[in-house]
């Protein structure tokens, strides 16, 4: 098995080197992947929200599930699974995004900021591993969602054609879609769609093939002693911090700035970092992954991945709707009340799913 | 023969039940999981506590054969 940490390794080493690439060739700042604010900026296109600053249709994600249905289909990994409690899936996956808007990233952006020099990350990422451990604890008391059953093979292929579609609405942006404009925000900052497209894809591939996911590997490092996807999370680290180093010695320009002030798309509220992380990696526990894995996941078919992301793209539209969503100023009233009530709702989903198995 | 009926369920609650049962010290275990994820992570896990493991696939499904 040691094949398969050395190969988790390597595909975390490609995955750093894309993210950090990604912001030289124009996506903002520590922000080369996330697939909260990528989701988040996609529903903006879509009209979901009107935060000006932050729409645009994010062709990493759309590379990502395209890459992982591709590789599921040649390797006969594609299975159309469904029907595991998707009510609750969707609910989690408001509250997650809502969490990771509080923090202003995923747990993969949360490691790409510490690559960054971001400080603010490290109390996200305290919050992010006590969410985990939260959920360890009903994992351990028997906590479940039931199970997912075969489902047709048109349910589990409508995820990844609607990627199609989206890239369709890219290339041809008709005027319904709303794009940010130049110097809106982050939102207009972004690689080429070639360049994103072929990133997404290959992330995608690398993800499915090695199963990353980000809250595994805290998660299975506590549980069960096993290290591999941990070792994927901190090769990605190592090498996005490595990539960034060279990117300024090469350009002049840092990438790596270490400190707490005036980090890009981040702010310095340490506590609502920390319980904004805290609320992302209990949900993403409760879900069975992170929002990475889900992509992946709802590109291989599973339809209760596809029903979570639909929650966190939801999620992400009421962060910007309600103002929930957190801004370089720092957290609002309304998102710590969000960010609170996401933290009792996930805690009561996961006390009314604990089953006390004396016979599993 | 302990008999574990892991598919459908979400990572990694499928190598939890192995774990669990494991803990039962009996010569002989059968999980069967429905995808390739589970079939690697409990395989892993088995082989981890000192077992051996046999894979038969079974249509869509995986059941795995374990023992000391």
């Amino acid at each position: 098995m040691k094949n398969e940490k050395t190969t988790i390794a390597a595909a975390g080493i490609i995955i750093g080197l894309i993210a950090a690439m990604l912001v030289f060739f124009g996506n903002p700042a520590n922000m080369g992947f996330c697939i909260a604010c990528f989701l988040r900026d996609t529903s903006g296109a879509l009209g979901l929200h009107n935060a000006a600053a932050v729409q645009y249709i994010r062709p990493e994600i759309i590379g990502l599930v395209l890459g992982a249905c591709a590789i599921s289909l040649a390797k006969k990994e594609f299975r159309p699974r469904g029907g595991s409690a998707p009510v609750t899936r969707f609910i989690l996956g408001v509250f997650v995004m809502i969490g990771c808007l509080m923090f202003l990233g995923c747990p993969f952006r949360m490691i790409l900021r510490l690559a960054g020099g971001d400080g603010n990350a490290i109390f996200g990422f305290i919050g992010f591993a006590l969410g985990i451990l939260a959920g360890v604890v009903f994992l351990k008391k028997g906590y479940t969602l039931k199970r997912s059953y075969k489902m047709p093979a048109l349910e589990g292929q409508l995820y990844p054609v609607l990627q199609i579609v989206f890239l369709i609405l890219l290339v041809a942006a008709p005027s319904f879609i709303h794009f940010s404009e130049a110097g809106a925000g982050p939102g207009a900052l972004h690689a080429s769609i070639v360049i994103s497209l072929v990133a997404g894809l290959i992330v995608g591939v690398l993800a499915q093939r090695t199963r990353l996911c980000m809250v595994g590997g805290i998660r299975d490092a506590v549980l069960f002693r096993e290290w591999k996807l941990l070792f994927g999370f901190l090769a990605i680290l190592v090498s996005a911090l490595v990539v960034n180093l060279i990117l300024g010695a090469v350009t002049g320009t840092a990438y790596f700035n270490p400190g707490f002030a005036g980090q890009p798309v981040a702010h310095t509220d340490g506590l609502w970092n920390a319980l904004g992380m805290f609320l992302a990696g209990f949900g993403c526990v409760l879900l069975g992954g992170c929002p990475l894995r889900q992509l992946v996941l709802a590109g291989e078919g599973n339809t209760d991945s596809a029903v979570t992301i639909f929650g966190l793209m939801v999620g992400a539209a009421f962060a910007h709707n309600f103002g929930l969503a957190s801004s370089a100023d720092g957290p609002t009233a309304n998102g710590k009340i969000a960010v609170i009530i996401g933290i009792v709702v996930a805690a009561v989903i996961a006390v009314s799913n604990t089953v006390r198995k004396s016979e599993a | 023969m302990k008999k574990i009926d892991a598919r459908g369920l979400s990572c990694p609650e499928p190598v939890i039940m192995t774990k669990n049962a494991l803990a039962s010290k009996e010569a002989a275990y059968e999980v069967l999981v429905d995808n390739v994820t589970a079939k690697e992570n409990v395989s892993r896990f088995a082989m981890h506590q000192g077992y051996q493991v046999q894979v038969k696939e079974q249509g869509d499904d995986f059941l795995l054969e374990i023992r000391k």
